[in-house]
């Protein structure tokens, strides 16, 4: 089974991570532009990690075999900052339109403060002018009403529900996003935001229409194999095949996909030029072969001691 | 002055276009020699890929016999649509101020943008300034990248310094490129490159790993003394390192070379009857 993990912040991952993915069946990652654990102090930083994400980071995700996508923002707990917040607007335009960028986001509320509120309108129109989706970061505390007033905001802004994702949901918060026509994404992150067992529960009581599984794997202590992971064990506990792939596949590729900059024929049959360029080559048309799965490196291990 | 050549560029993408594409293409470039702001290029070189697509540019014989005739050496292997589109539109900026544009441009590309940019590099104004910019793309490590510079683009050959240009000769063995289509390998090959080829491969041997073959053809014309023993012993490696070896010793001027071709004479007369060469071998060991 293959898999899009739709929310991994991959600069702060290792190449073990990269493989054992890759191992585990994932095909593809959406890298939203976050903060870095800390806020950062000029917009010089920011310039360079957004080229880093449309950079490197998308050439280093290809030499496992795994396609790179990225979503394009200002974040929340930046926009707090205004001298930065407005260097930074300046900035999305020029970043919004490179390759593999899928949405603008993460974008949202934080602390919901009055700037949140500003600069999360400013991107939501930027959205609209550029037609491209919308990630959006729900807040961890005052949660149940932090995601509703998002997506008030994102109807006020005329954005089709449609072409949003909220991420981040509970099971506090699932209902009303499915029943107002948005993407309900889930994080599984350990002990904070939604662990798997419960996230196959979700699947059995609202079934896999608009949900989307992430891992949401950053700096902190978080899973990348969080989507492989959790379908492996919504299998298990009798979640039909269907639903599954549809959580931990289809969905994301079908929201994303509505940028025109992710299409399943970029891992399963890439064109020449992209592949000598950007990808090791790990396609299943063309080359014939079955998707990697499950064969976890044991980099880790003791046991192998030779270093070549 | 590189009207000739964006006239070929312009004809090759045209060939690939529909209608409402080259009204695009042609709007954009009308804008484009008419001093655009920053916005509008970032746009213009953004939506390239979306308007025009990725398609291979694939242009015909005849266009490329054109532009060999313009521009020696410069290569179109590879090249999308969207390259040619962009390399086109930067091709069309007034000279004026292009140099701090270029590097202003290369400091946010995303990596088929910083490919396409490199690309053009021999088709640009003014791009005797573009030098320093030029050695930055150089430092980092995607592959395609580099080669956007090293492969096919005669710009290194015409404007690095003997410094820059062995650094770039040397690094792309390191990210594991190929030499041969480094446009003017033969002719710009000196001492000191030979030099550091010979205690390249001395590391290698060192640490268990393969000498790469191609790194003779650097060192054969400037071979002598003991540099014709690495290359006796690269006789004993396998298929293509001992010919690669065997046609370094035949380029080396040093009389003893020709002692140790003489070991080896099957591959000896394969390069006197013109049937081993470097060409031959590099299509064959790619």
């Amino acid at each position: 089974m293959m898999f899009i993990d739709p929310h991994a912040h991959m600069v702060s991952r290792t190449t073990d991570d990269y493989e054992a993915m890759a191992a585990a069946g994932v095909v593809a990652v959406i890298e939203p532009a976050f903060w870095l654990g800390q806020p950062r102090t000029n917009v010089g930083s920011y310039l360079d990690y957004l080229s880093t994400l449309v950079g490197f980071e998308r050439f280093r995700a290809g030499q496992f075999g795994i396609r790179h996508y990225c979503t394009i923002g200002l974040n929340s707990k930046e926009a707090n900052n205004e001298a930065l917040a407005e260097g930074v607007m300046e900035l999305i335009p020029r970043f919004a339109l490179k390759e593999g960028v899928v949405a603008i986001g993460e974008i949202g509320y934080d602390e919901q403060t009055a700037l949140e509120d500003k600069y999360f309108r400013l991107q939501l129109d930027l959205a609209k002018e550029l037609d491209l989706p919308v990630m959006i970061h729900t807040p961890h505390r005052d949660k149940k009403r932090g995601t509703s007033r998002s997506m008030d905001v994102c109807i006020e802004h005329g954005l089709d529900p449609a072409k949003v994702v909220i991420d981040h949901n509970n099971e506090e918060t699932v209902r009303e996003c499915l029943d107002r026509g948005f993407w309900a994404a889930f994080s599984i992150y350990p002990s904070t935001k939604m662990g798997n067992e419960r996230m196959v529960e979700i699947l059995r009581q609202y079934g896999a229409r608009q949900i989307i599984v992430d891992s949401a794997c950053d700096w902190g202590i978080s899973e990348p194999l969080g989507v492989a992971k959790t379908a492996r064990l919504a299998l298990q506990r009798g979640i039909p095949e269907e639903q599954v792939r549809l959580a931990c596949y289809q969905n994301a590729l079908d929201a994303y996909g509505q940028s025109g900059q992710m299409k399943e024929a970029d891992w399963l049959n890439p064109v020449d030029i992209d592949q000598r360029a950007l990808y090791e080559g790990n396609s299943i048309l063309r080359g014939g072969r079955e998707p990697r799965v499950e064969k976890l490196a044991n980099r880790r291990s003791m046991d192998d001691l030779i270093i070549k | 002055m590189n009207e000739p050549v964006r006239s070929i560029l312009r004809d090759c993408l045209r060939a690939r276009l529909d209608e409402a594409q080259k009204r695009w293409l042609d709007e954009q470039l009308a804008a484009m020699t008419a001093s655009p702001s920053d916005k509008s290029l970032h746009v213009a070189l953004g939506m390239a890929p979306r308007r025009l697509g990725k398609a291979p540019l694939a242009p015909d014989a005849e266009a490329l016999a054109r532009l060999a005739g313009q521009v020696p050496g410069w290569s179109l292997a590879g090249w999308s649509v969207a390259d040619a589109a962009r390399v086109l539109l930067l091709a069309s900026l007034p000279a004026e101020g292009f140099a701090e544009r270029f590097r202003d441009l290369c400091q946010t590309a995303d990596v088929a943008e910083s490919i396409a940019l490199y690309r053009g590099l021999p088709v640009y104004p003014n791009s005797d300034a573009l030098e320093r910019q030029v050695g930055e793309g150089l430092r980092g490590n995607v592959q395609a990248v580099f080669e956007a510079i090293a492969h096919g683009n005669p710009y290194a050959r015409q404007h690095f310094d003997a410094h820059r240009w062995t650094h770039m000769v040397l690094k792309a063995l390191f990210v594991g490129s190929r030499l041969s289509p480094i446009v003017g390998l033969d002719e710009r090959a000196n001492d000191e490159l030979a030099r550091i080829m010979i205690d390249f491969s001395h590391e290698r041997r060192a640490a268990g790993r393969p000498v790469p073959w191609e790194i003779w053809r650097c060192v054969g014309p400037f071979a002598r003394g003991s540099m014709i023993d690495d290359l006796a012993r690269a006789l004993d490696d396998g298929d293509c390192f001992r010919q690669a070896a065997a046609l370094g010793l035949a380029a080396s001027p040093d009389p003893a070379a020709a002692a140790v071709l003489d070991r080896v004479p099957e591959l000896r007369d394969a390069i006197a009857r013109g049937e081993l060469n470097w060409e031959a071998l590099s299509a064959r060991c790619a």
